[in-house]
């Protein structure tokens, strides 16, 4: 069976006149560690979140397992979308300010119809401690807030993570943590991690192989 | 007299509200730090988010919230005179001391900047506002962009026309424009591209060639080792180890500034095992105890930060 997440020949933005990606082509292969670098505005944000099934490209396609996504954001199949985890870089920006981070953590459980007892063990997974679960975001570090992203994308058993500078709010100590939880979880299922960052330091410790995107291949 | 800030066993509680769910739990985010900073260098206080180094840089600039407790005092002097910054009134603070004596580079200058006005625009204002004698502003503001490296045509982009390494000199020239011999910069570095920290580095070690001064508010250890002459190590609203850059990062004294050092993706690339303690239940002894691979029945006890030049609060220095 053909596996990994691929763009192929994607082209990208937000106006098509001007797209910030062009006919851009790579394979997320299971089991592996893909790091992509690059200036902002480099385009790198925009492919994560194609990959990620979140934004429709203007040409190409996008395969998942050796089959092509028909759709994007709410129009791509349920199946699909959630074979792909993600991370952004602002932890704060992706969780419900109202939430606790136990609900944080269950939203895509309940929202696939999934009972919810496995928050306990994603929560240990990622070291958060019961008595930072019943918190709220603004009640907790960026950092204690990332775990619980991880955990949430973590939820569904994702054969894919998407992770777009999920490291750069974070303290050396957090993001060799969040790394290691990553590593672990790819050994035991076999996950492709897409790791986007401008830390090329990281990345070249952290990606099997990496590649850099620069205004050259994206964009104009 | 000269310039110098001086923290003298300065702390910053929090009362929680009610809508918390910790009602009535007390927040101890800054714990009896005390630091000496004088021109001409960079200290980069470092530590992971929620140990209260943002905290420590808003109670310097009086934007702490209203259910904020201080103890100790921050001292200025020079300049102008000797204030106590935890007692001054904000009007004093505004008039007198924010961008005149005390400089802010904020974390992300496209947002610090007013989107509806050009660069020009907002950079002659603050020369207004701070030099309102002068009877050539543009010009002042044109000798203060071009010393943050900016051309006058620069400055007749609005900000959504500049780029981040642009925005980025703008609020320079904007903090330099009072001539402030202290710049506070908080997480400066965070999220930008490799050439641009690059030009940051070189504008900060200006500014210290200048006889300024940096305080530089940063988690992330790699960014202080390229700009700092000093680090301060903050671990659970305290400074647990401070001194020479090249001495903390190589030879670490606090076992948590050890373990720091060994997480960077270029050295050992490990965590530091277990997570910091709750500020609203901070143990009683050494805060690093509990994650300490050293720790022994002496740690119980609250170890007092040294007084030498590469300082240490730890029982047992690695
Ligand atoms: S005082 Fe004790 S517990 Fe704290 S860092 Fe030193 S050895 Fe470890």
């Amino acid at each position: 069976m053909l596996t990994g997440l691929r763009a192929d020949a994607i082209t990208a933005g937000y106006d098509p006149r001007h797209p910030v990606l062009t006919d851009f082509s790579l394979t997320v292969h299971s089991g592996q560690t893909f790091g992509l670098a690059g200036p902002s505005g480099s385009g790198k944000s925009t492919l994560a979140r194609v990959l990620a099934l979140l934004h429709k490209p203007f040409a190409g396609t996008v395969h998942l397992d050796g089959v092509p996504v028909t759709g994007f954001r709410q129009r791509a199949p349920r199946a699909q979308r959630t074979r792909i985890g993600v991370l952004f870089q602002q932890p704060r920006l992706s969780v419900d300010p109202r939430m606790t981070l136990r609900t944080a953590i269950a939203e895509p459980l309940r929202a696939n119809g999934r009972p919810a007892d496995r928050v306990d063990e994603l929560a240990e997974l990622v070291m958060l401690t019961p008595e930072l679960l019943v918190r709220r975001p603004h009640e907790v570090s960026d950092g204690q807030l990332q775990r619980a992203c991880l955990a949430r994308a973590l939820a569904l058993r994702p054969g894919y993570l998407v992770c777009d500078e999920m490291t750069t709010m974070l303290d050396a100590s957090t993001t060799a943590a969040l790394v290691n939880v990553i590593r672990d979880y790819q050994r035991q299922t076999g996950a492709g991690v897409l790791a986007i960052s401008h830390d090329t330091v990281l990345l070249d410790h952290w990606a099997d192989h990496v590649v850099t995107l620069d205004n050259a291949t994206a964009g104009n | 007299m000269v310039n110098e800030l001086v923290l003298d066993h300065l702390s910053v509680r929090f009362a929680l509200p009610g809508k918390f769910s910790l009602p009535g739990a007390t927040v101890a985010a800054v714990n009896d730090v005390s630091l000496r900073i004088r021109p001409g260098e960079c200290v980069a206080l470092v530590g992971e988010s929620g140990c209260g180094k943002t905290v420590l840089a808003n109670a310097l600039l009086g934007f702490l919230p209203g259910n904020a407790q201080t103890s100790g005092t921050a001292t200025l002097t020079g300049d102008g005179p000797s204030l106590d910054l935890l007692t001054t009134s904000d009007t004093v603070l505004a008039t007198t001391v924010r961008g005149r004596r005390i400089g802010l580079i904020p974390q992300s200058p496209a947002a610090h900047l007013t989107p509806v006005r050009t660069a020009r625009a907002q950079l002659e204002e603050a020369v207004r506002v701070h030099h309102p004698t002068d009877t050539a502003p543009r010009d002042h503001a044109h000798r203060v962009a071009a010393r943050a490296g900016l051309s006058p045509d620069d400055l007749d982009r609005y900000p959504h026309e500049l780029s981040g390494g642009m925005a980025q000199r703008v609020a320079n020239a904007l903090a330099l424009v009072g001539d402030p011999w202290l710049l506070i910069a908080d997480e400066p570095t965070t999220g930008l591209d490799r050439h641009l920290v690059d030009g940051l580095i070189e504008e900060f070690r200006r500014m210290v060639a200048d006889g300024r001064a940096v305080l530089l508010i940063t988690h992330d250890l790699a960014a202080a080792q390229r700009i700092a002459d000093r680090i301060a190590v903050m671990y659970a609203g305290r400074i647990i180890e401070i001194g020479p850059t090249r001495k903390v990062l190589e030879v670490p004294r606090h076992h948590y500034s050890r373990g720091l050092v060994d997480a960077l993706p270029d050295r050992a690339f490990t965590p530091i095992p277990g997570q910091p303690p709750l500020l609203t239940d901070l143990p009683a002894g050494c805060s690093f105890a509990p994650r300490c691979d050293q720790a022994a029945p002496v740690c119980a006890e609250r170890p007092t930060l040294t007084d030498d030049d590469h300082a240490v609060a730890c029982h047992l220095p690695c």
